[in-house]
């Protein structure tokens, strides 16, 4: 939607939002790339009209945090999510979560589990609204 | 506050007791058919509360009616009579009616407990271990991060609120998308959605037809939480693909290949069809208005009868006079 022409309403409306969400939006962004990301690559990928001082910012304060790692290239730095020393344990939690076939948990999930006739039903969708 | 003058009276029968006590027992077969058109016609936020209201005040009618009928068969036998102070004996119906009728009521009772106990013991044993990994590693903003390929997203609910999304969710959407996933999940932990689910946990083991009850409070949770993630991103097909593609992104292949019954599509892909048709100028919200008067009917039913055997109780100790 937005993606093409990132306008004016847009850049305000990102630098307005609090820090706590766009910390998880650059967070997020890393994670999904899978590779370290410099701030103007972190700003590519978010599309959404942030400044790149306000995505360095982000940056280095995640940095401070713990949450991230980073190294340097060329003249500044790319970073990546700090990985999980006990990422077995957390694969294993996760797994007891899971376990709940009907997942009928008071935690709220984003989705539940489909059906094969679901299934068409969504891609159906899809494909109509692309 | 009292009823018409000619029904005490009636109220004082026995039989007519017992056959009041029915009416909080069956009313709650009405409620399905009520919920899904509530699901459909009504803004969600509305279907939210008159769905889960409802569900509790049915499910008190339901439990105060089954507790009302094992306490008169409990009172019917000579030692639970004297344990209870009776000078009189208990006025019923027959003991042939009553006692059967007692039985099955304390049984279900017991089920109902029962079951309720190992979910609640499940849940527990759920949010803690979400609850102990989200504290463990290192949150941006309110977002916690699972390093697992299964994509997978929840609102944890508590202090401090999270949202905890999986490395595989993150994956699976783009930037666009992500936004809507995290609103709708900052959706459930500010609109205090737990609670809602809680309580439609909680009537579910009350009686069997709240069951799709409880189904019908999860979908106005997630709908609700669609529609302020819809007005976040300013894009409702935009929510509706994030929902599609994280779903689909998220469906393992079918455990079992046995046959599904395909006639009811499931809650995604009425959440992605909600998202994407226009949204209804003029809601049913007097289909609302019904459920929630037939639950008040129930329990209001429940009640004025479990008053009234009290009352008997009372005249059998002796401390009242007839």
């Amino acid at each position: 939607m937005t993606d093409e022409k990132p306008g004016e309403m847009s850049d305000e409306k990102d630098e307005r939002r609090p820090s706590g969400e766009l910390e998880a939006a650059v967070l997020a962004a890393l994670w999904a790339a899978g590779a370290p990301l410099t701030p103007s690559q972190v700003q590519t990928e978010l599309a959404s009209g942030l400044a790149r001082t306000t995505v360095t910012t982000i940056l280095s304060r995640l940095h401070e945090k713990g949450t991230l790692e980073r190294e340097r290239q060329g003249r500044g730095y790319a970073y990546r999510p700090l990985q999980d020393p006990q990422g077995l344990t957390a694969l294993r939690m996760h797994g007891e979560l899971d376990r709940d076939s009907d997942r009928e948990t008071v935690l709220a999930r984003f989705v539940a589990q489909l059906n094969p006739d679901d299934e068409q039903v969504l891609r159906r969708l899809l494909e109509d609204g692309e | 506050m009292t009823p018409a003058p000619l029904l005490i009276p009636l109220l004082q029968v026995p039989l007519l007791q017992v056959l009041l006590l029915l009416v909080p027992l069956l009313l709650p077969f009405a409620a399905p058919p009520l919920a899904r058109r509530i699901l459909d016609r009504c803004p969600p936020v509305a279907a939210l509360w008159s769905l889960t209201a409802s569900a509790l005040l049915l499910a008190g009618g339901t439990v105060a009616a089954l507790g009302t009928l094992a306490l008169t068969g409990l009172l019917k036998i000579p030692a639970f009579a004297a344990l209870g102070e009776l000078t009189h004996p208990l006025r019923t119906p027959s003991a042939r009616l009553i006692l059967p009728l007692a039985a099955l009521a304390a049984g279900l009772l017991t089920l109902g407990a029962l079951t309720l106990g190992r979910s609640v013991l499940r849940q527990v044993t759920g949010f803690r271990a979400a609850r102990s990994e989200a504290d463990r590693r290192p949150a941006a903003g309110d977002l916690c991060v699972v390093d697992s390929p299964h994509p997978d997203a929840y609102a944890l609910p508590g202090r401090p609120q999270r949202i905890v999304v999986t490395t595989g969710m993150l994956r699976s959407l783009d930037a666009a998308e992500r936004e809507a996933l995290f609103a709708h999940e900052r959706a459930h932990n500010a609109g205090r959605h737990h609670y809602f689910l809680a309580a439609a946990e909680l009537t579910a083991h009350c009686h069997p037809a709240l069951r799709p009850v409880r189904a019908a409070i999860r979908l106005a949770a997630e709908r609700a939480a669609d529609e302020v993630a819809a007005r976040t991103v300013g894009d409702r097909r935009l929510t509706a693909r994030a929902i599609a593609r994280a779903a689909l992104a998220s469906t393992a292949p079918p455990p079992h290949s046995s046959v599904t019954p395909g006639v009811a599509t499931g809650p995604v892909p009425h959440r992605v069809t909600a998202l994407l048709s226009p949204v209804p100028l003029r809601p049913r919200t007097w289909i609302a208005a019904l459920l929630t008067t037939c639950a008040l009917l129930s329990s209001a039913t429940a009640a004025t009868v479990a008053l009234q055997v009290h009352e008997n109780i009372e005249i059998a100790q002796g401390e009242t006079t007839d």
